[in-house]
């Protein structure tokens, strides 16, 4: 499977290569280390829409920036200097993003991000020609906190990683919850053993656990919150959830609601047909970050169709107008070019062997951000 | 305020942290103390322990030979790594050492990714050891928790003996205190090195075992536990295994009991929202503060003898 992978990025890339390539697309993921999932979900996405396109005219460079951000900077000078590609994406996490989007759009290069959306760039440091495709990064957490009100939780413990994004993270919270808060801890980035913080919510007295820990730090969590019988409800994003990492969390995630603005079985054609073709092309399903990557793609495509990314103005008026067949279904741009969209709860379940999500409703509508209005292009 | 419970459930908690990293930190500081070599990659054959005993769970579902997996594919590695790599080391200055290990990590990193893909691996709890058990004065602990502080004190008790009491633990004190008076006494101190450092590595694996069973199965899961693995050797003394565990359990106890007392006791003297940043702000410097402290009072660590 990984062997065909590969041959299928190379042959695409050849075959692009040999059409002589008319636009060059610069993609910094992270494909090294234990954030690697992440990245390699969002540029198999991205590489299946482009080949769904049929379009042999875009040439992608994928570069790999370690979840460093000195590396993802150097890849990016290279990329503007050297490659003289003529828009960028892939970057997975907020840091290396802060690092990387400003000068490049400060470059009048496009940079459309298919997953880091740091509150810093949705308001004052706002770009026209900077789009996030994914989220702005409280969008799911003030979910989550709307989603608790209305299961009727009144006192809630929180935690969160004490790095920027974590505190985005409760700060989302506590816009939306209307509860009081028995707890709030700052864990370590990086913790791996949570005994400490699980004895702290038993003791607590809390009705309900809010977390936000993405990659391994969720998966230690979950699995040591399960065995400590604690059994209090949690609510968290998608990132602990998500499909990339549900099958190593087991039992321990089952019927945990969670967050989202996509599901693998929310009921449009474009997701349909995403669902069934990702895992023909990858065999295995496809994660929150894979619909991303294939959404930023389709969202660049149907630019393409319209206009090219020297006409700046053109083509920036063509990545407004989000015109493409989202997986998310109705997909529109706020005025800081960040999306506007529903936001999800779902609720993880085993279909057969695999762990899944299952939509169980709809928890914010047409939701924005709260930094639009700081945001003057 | 704090409970007794709470209080109790934190005590056991920083036990259990602290024997795991003794595991971890025996290896090292044999290696560090008997060889003189710097091994950066003691968190890789902890990495690859894990990996070992989740394909092998997941394959046979059983738990018991996961963790012997565990054992087995780490010392066989570690035993590898060492007559390749590591013995062209001693006679290097500590940067080389640190330097060839580093590029260890990388590879075994990478090598796990090729052999196992770029997704956490699937290990569990087996169903015995499973959910939390009461403990007199109405304390709820996980058993496997429990298992894991006695798995590992048996492992102290065991390395002690062996240290202490066998002929092999002889050799390795000898080749510890002087190598070529040892060497010329007719021990053959190549063969000798490489089983101390299969006997760490294999320490290692156990501990990426067990203690995967509560976390992510991941690539680069080892380094931040090696980080504290050479806080503990340094602040037991560098080649003693007692050093070690006295270190280890020092370590542990004082992570985890820093991070609820500190923002506690602070609040004694400013108020809550700045204890809290403050006390959240020293209890991850904790350990460090502890290392200092014992450094200055013993330069060479509680059990070190060299100067």
């Amino acid at each position: 499977m990984k062997l065909g992978r590969f041959l299928m990025t190379a042959a695409f890339a050849a075959m692009a290569g040999a059409a002589g390539a008319e636009v060059k697309v610069g993609m910094i993921t992270t494909l090294s280390g234990g954030g690697a999932g992440l990245g390699i979900d969002v540029r198999d996405g991205f590489l299946l829409a482009i080949q769904q396109s049929g379009r042999s005219d875009i040439e992608l460079v994928v570069e790999d920036d370690q979840q460093k951000p000195e590396i993802a900077v150097q890849l990016a000078d290279k990329m503007v200097q050297s490659d003289h590609v003529d828009l960028m994406t892939g970057i997975i996490w907020s840091n290396l993003a802060m690092a990387v989007v400003p000068s490049v759009t400060a470059q009048e290069m496009f940079y459309l991000s298919p997953n880091a959306g740091p509150s810093a760039l949705a308001g004052a440091g706002c770009s026209k020609f900077y789009f996030n495709v994914a989220w702005q990064n409280d969008a799911l957490h003030e979910a989550a906190g709307a989603y608790a009100n209305g299961a009727g939780y009144a006192n809630a413990f929180i935690l969160a990683p004490n790095y920027p994004a974590g505190k985005d993270a409760l700060t989302g919270f506590k816009r939306t919850f209307t509860g009081k808060l028995a707890g709030e801890i700052y864990t370590e980035l990086g913790q791996t053993d949570y005994a400490a913080e699980i004895a702290q919510i038993r003791a607590s007295g809390a009705d309900s656990v809010y977390f936000f820990l993405p990659g391994g730090m969720g998966i230690s969590f979950l699995k040591q919150y399960a065995d400590s019988g604690v059994g209090l409800p949690l609510v968290g994003p998608a990132f602990s959830f998500d499909q990339n990492i549900l099958q190593a969390v087991g039992d321990a995630a089952l019927g945990v609601v969670n967050t989202s603005q996509w599901s693998k079985d929310l009921d449009n054609d474009a997701n349909k047909a995403f669902v069934a073709s990702f895992q023909e092309a990858y065999g295995r399903l496809p994660s929150l970050y894979a619909s991303q990557g294939f959404d930023t793609a389709n969202l660049m495509l149907s630019a393409l169709a319209k206009a090219e990314p020297s006409d700046k103005a053109a083509f920036q008026a063509a990545l407004e107008a989000a015109d493409f067949a989202s997986t998310r279904g109705k997909f529109a741009f706020g005025p800081n070019h960040h999306p506007v969209q529903d936001i999800y709860a779902r609720r993880v379940v085993k279909e057969g062997d695999i762990y899944t999500n299952e939509t169980v409703g709809t928890v914010l509508t047409d939701h924005g951000d709260a930094y639009a209005a700081d945001c003057k292009m | 305020m704090m409970s007794f419970v709470l209080l109790a459930e934190q005590v056991l908690n920083g036990l259990q942290f602290g024997v795991m990293l003794f595991l971890m930190a025996a290896g090292l500081t044999l290696i560090f103390g008997v060889m003189g070599l710097i091994n950066l990659a003691h968190g890789s054959l902890y990495m690859l322990g894990a990996f070992a005993a989740a394909s092998v769970a997941a394959a046979t579902g059983s738990f018991l030979l996961a963790l012997l997996a565990a054992l087995v594919a780490a010392a066989l590695a570690g035993a590898v790594v060492e007559m390749a790599i590591i013995r062209r080391l001693y006679d290097r200055d500590h940067l080389d050492q640190v330097l060839a290990t580093f590029a260890l990590i990388l590879i075994f990193s990478e090598g796990t990714r090729w052999a196992f893909g770029s997704f956490p691996l699937y290990l569990d709890i087996p169903p015995a050891l499973a959910g939390p058990v009461r403990l007199p004065g109405g304390i709820d602990y996980p058993l496997y928790r429990l298992a894991l502080i006695g798995a590992g004190l048996l492992i102290a008790l065991g390395l002690d003996l062996m240290i202490n009491h066998t002929r092999i633990g002889i050799r390795i004190r000898a080749g510890e205190n002087d190598r070529e008076m040892t060497a010329a006494l007719g021990i053959d101190i190549s063969r000798l090195y490489t089983l101390i450092f299969a006997l760490g590595a294999a320490l290692a694996g156990l501990a990426g075992a067990l203690v995967g069973a509560i976390q992510s199965v991941q690539v680069g899961m080892g380094e931040p536990v090696l980080i504290l693995a050479f806080v503990v050797i340094v602040i037991g003394g560098i080649g003693s295994i007692r050093g070690a565990f006295l270190g280890a359990l020092l370590v542990g106890l004082t992570d985890t009991l820093g991070g609820i007392f500190l923002p506690e006791a602070l609040k004694l003297v400013t108020d809550p929202a700045s204890a809290k940043a403050v006390g959240a702000s020293l209890a991850s410097m904790a350990i460090y503060i502890l290392m200092g402290a014992i450094l200055i009072w013993r330069p060479t660590g509680l059990f070190g003898s060299r100067a």
